[in-house]
């Protein structure tokens, strides 16, 4: 089972393509800083004003016991203790184990963000929570199915800028194409912005499949 | 030991082989089957209650009062939905429990069958954990899971939900032998070097203060007596949340009373002018910590406790040692004594003497004059009265609770069983005859507000039949005094639904279920009516008819610190009307 969610679209200025992109990119850290950077205590009713406190996005591997409900458990505590997903997948990867893996995108306070890691690690069916930016070193893919329709320039310049971005083509009729994408979050927005104007009518993605670098496990 | 058995059986079984000596339940359709099981033997005692919520509350009761797992049972459907206040309850106070709920047959799940409900999707966020059985070749391994998740770590409560094909299906029973978790292991021994830290912190501080919480009496006798020695060996003052009330000894040296909202000024000031504050099975929660840019500003602080999440939460603090307390603070007072750690006894003098002018404050005080019976005065005199007996005070939620908790003095641990996470009104009643069920022999009072004892008083008929003496003590002020409270803090003093027009008659109440009615209306009447009450056999509501329009202080209103309380003294009505500023006023 995949499942994914996203949280609401970034209204952000995308650079074009690199062709190298994908390639030994460092891990990523998206900070960002809001109003005077004052840390604020998160969580109680005394903490009524907006909070001005950096936010960061973190990406957290949880390893867990394949039970069923696991994962409303997971997604339940993200959505009772007002957590941000921006991207959550889950599929079992070790079958005789028994075990699943659910890579989790989030943003929130560097204090929030230890909060969601305690909270994760307490429940009764998660064997390990790794938080991926924290160690440093680790991988972020994500796939897109992207269904493109129109003819002619427009048509064109899809299949054009899609070789560009080494999207393949899984599927094409006289006046559609399904392109194959994989590659890290921001390589597939900028992707979608671009077919936009090209007559983008549909898109599937996965969301964030994440993997520490090195020979060690999790 | 495998053996072949029906599920229904199995539910037996494990409960036996848990030691369960009692359990609270209701029966249904959809759990008949283990009902069927329950007639057939004799070491599990069923207390049959009149509303599922009070067998939710009773476990807790039971659990609280003994340090053991409470065990309910009740039926699918409104059984499983009118559990939901307990579970939650449970959760919020950390009171292990067992919930087990029949379903509908496994092949009717998701049809909308009758008394179905999506019982493990509705408890989910109210359970630590729960399981759904579909496999009867499961339930003896669920259910002993069960209880080692409840009772584990932060205790808590779980939901067994058992389908009824799966209670009639016979298949193999797996004892509490060789169940071991997966994935649930919670650390119990704390981090030594961060303890030897913490330590030697203590030894450095000037004004240091415990604080302590439910956590301390949820690790068993063993943290109670480490924490005395503790306390006895550093010199250091002691304060406790409401849930934490008896680990420490009300009548101990260092006792500064409770903490929070309606703590004592001298806990509150402590706690704000503290230079090392530990912290021990506490979670810092909104009662206690106040404005939290407020709270405590100067003081490095040492945080024990033994769920990972409660470690900087809403407060940051400098040394998190995760663990069980017990644990802790056996290598705590270890270390400190072997490195022949002292106390800075000058600088504690100092701190005393600080916290002796706080005290002299007297932020308790009350009049008692003429013969209107004040709230505080009727708690003291039912305090005086009980103090020598083996005695376990339940409560409801409301002013009532907190004069409670502020004048009657506990000197023993699992002896308050009151609802402080989550304060549900209706808990005091059923939790009093979970713990009566406990301590046949003993006395148990419910101190209850008129309000509030209406919502679970169907379960005076429970202890009618169960012959168990519970005392409902009702400070009958005629209103939800806590909440025309903060109609005068907060709205104007307009008392929108506070007052109840039409009150039953209490006496006739308790004589009608089979009980004994009392009533006090004057000062002069009071003791010997508390007399009768505890001399009674049978359960008994006590309407104590208290003054009207008193208010509990002293009291941190919304929104200020630790230092800024309002005290008894200058709570006139100007200062109360204007003591919660317009931000105060959007906090609850
Ligand atoms: C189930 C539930 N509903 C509502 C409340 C809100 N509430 C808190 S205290 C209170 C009034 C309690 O009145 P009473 O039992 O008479 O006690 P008093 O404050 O007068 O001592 C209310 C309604 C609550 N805590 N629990």
């Amino acid at each position: 089972m995949v499942l994914w969610f996203r949280g609401p679209a970034k209204a952000k200025s995308l650079p074009l393509p690199l062709a190298g992109e994908g390639r030994g990119e460092g891990p990523e850290r998206n900070e960002r800083e809001a109003g005077d950077g004052k840390t604020m205590q998160p969580g109680s009713v005394y903490a009524i004003k907006e909070g001005k406190d950096r936010t960061e996005q973190h990406t957290l591997s949880i390893l867990v016991d394949n039970e069923p409900g696991i994962l409303a458990r997971v997604i339940g505590l993200f959505s009772g203790r007002g957590y941000n997903i921006e991207s959550l997948t889950v599929s079992e990867t070790e079958h005789e184990k028994h075990r699943s893996r659910i890579t989790v995108v989030t943003n929130g306070s560097p204090a929030v963000i230890e909060q969601i890691k305690a909270q994760l690690e307490r429940m009764v069916l998660v064997h390990r929570v790794t938080d991926l930016t924290v160690t440093g070193r680790s991988i972020e893919r994500e796939l897109a199915l992207i269904k493109v329709r129109g003819s002619g320039d427009a048509r064109v310049e899809a299949l054009r800028l899609a070789d560009a971005f080494r999207a393949r083509v899984i599927d094409a009729t006289t006046e559609s194409f399904v392109f194959e994408l994989t590659g890290r979050t921001d390589k597939i927005d900028q992707f979608l912005l671009l077919m936009q104007p090209l007559g983008l009518v549909e898109v599937s993605r996965t969301g964030v499949a994440a993997i520490a670098r090195g020979p060690e496990a999790m | 030991m495998t053996r072949q058995m029906t599920g229904a059986e199995m539910v037996v079984q494990a409960l036996i082989d848990q030691g369960v000596e009692h359990i609270f339940g209701y029966p249904g359709g959809a759990v008949l089957p283990i009902y069927d099981e329950i007639f057939q033997q004799e070491k599990v005692q069923h207390i049959l209650v009149r509303h599922e919520q009070g067998a939710g509350h009773a476990a807790e009761g039971y659990a609280r009062s003994t340090g053991k797992v409470g065990v309910a049972l009740v039926t699918s459907g409104p059984g499983a939905t009118n559990m939901v206040t307990p579970l939650t309850d449970a959760l919020m106070d950390s009171i292990p429990m067992v919930c087990i709920t029949g379903q509908v047959a496994t092949h009717l799940i998701g049809s909308d069958a009758f008394q179905e409900c999506d019982t493990v999707g509705i408890t989910r966020p109210s359970t630590k954990h729960n399981w759904l059985v579909k496999d009867v070749n499961d339930l003896g391994r669920i259910l002993h899971e069960a209880f080692y998740v409840a009772r584990s770590g932060r205790p808590g409560p779980v939901v067994v939900d058992i389908p009824k094909d799966v209670q009639f299906a016979t298949g193999t029973y797996h004892g509490p032998q060789n169940v071991e978790h997966k994935t649930y292991h919670p650390q119990v021994r704390g981090d030594i070097g961060r303890i030897r830290a913490a330590v030697e912190l203590m030894a450095r501080a000037k004004k240091p203060v415990f604080y302590t919480g439910g956590g301390v009496v949820n690790s068993g006798p063993e943290a109670t007596r480490l924490l005395r020695e503790l306390v006895a060996a550093t010199g250091f003052p002691v304060t406790s949340t409401l849930m934490g009330l008896g680990a420490y000894p009300a009548s101990g040296e260092n006792w500064l009373g409770m903490l929070g909202m309606h703590g004592t000024y001298e806990a509150n000031n402590a706690m704000h002018d503290c230079d090392v504050m530990i912290a021990i099975g506490a979670r810092f929660d909104d009662r206690i910590t106040g404005r939290l840019d407020a709270f405590s500003p100067g003081s490095k602080k040492i945080h024990i406790d033994i769920d990972p999440s409660s470690i900087n939460k809403n407060v940051r603090v400098d040394i998190g040692i995760l663990g069980d307390v017990a644990h802790v603070l056996e290598d705590m007072l270890a270390i400190w004594k072997e490195s022949g750690h002292k106390a800075d006894e000058k600088a504690l003098a100092g701190w005393w003497g600080e916290i002796d002018r706080w005290r002299a404050r007297r932020s308790l005080a009350y009049r008692q004059s003429g013969e209107t019976i004040m709230p505080q005065y009727a708690i003291q005199r039912l305090y005086e009265k009980t103090r020598d007996r083996k005695t376990f005070i339940t409560t409801e939620v409301g002013q009532h609770q907190m004069w409670a908790a502020q004048f009657y003095g506990f000197e023993e641990p699992n002896r308050w069983m009151t609802s402080g996470g989550l304060g549900t009104m209706g808990y005091g009643l059923p939790a009093a005859i979970g713990a009566q069920t406990a301590h046949r022999d003993a006395l148990v009072i419910d101190i209850a507000g008129d309000a509030s004892i209406l919502m679970n008083m169907q379960e005076m008929s429970t202890a009618v039949q169960h012959e168990l003496p519970v005392k409902v003590f009702i400070l009958n002020n005629q209103y939800m005094g806590m909440v025309r409270q903060w109609q005068q803090l907060l709205h104007g003093n307009r008392l929108s639904h506070s007052y109840t027009e039409a009150l039953p008659d209490f006496v006739k109440l308790a004589e009608a279920y089979g009980g004994i009615g009392i009533r006090a209306e004057k000062a002069s009447e009071l003791d010997d009516a508390i007399d009768a009450m505890i001399a009674a056999k049978g359960p008994v509501l006590f309407d104590c008819r208290v003054a009207n329009l008193a208010n509990c202080f002293p009291m941190i209103p919304s929104g200020k610190a630790h230092n800024e309380m309002l005290l008894p003294e200058d709570a006139t009505d100007a200062a109360i009307a204007e003591a919660i500023d317009a931000e105060g006023r959007a906090l609850v």
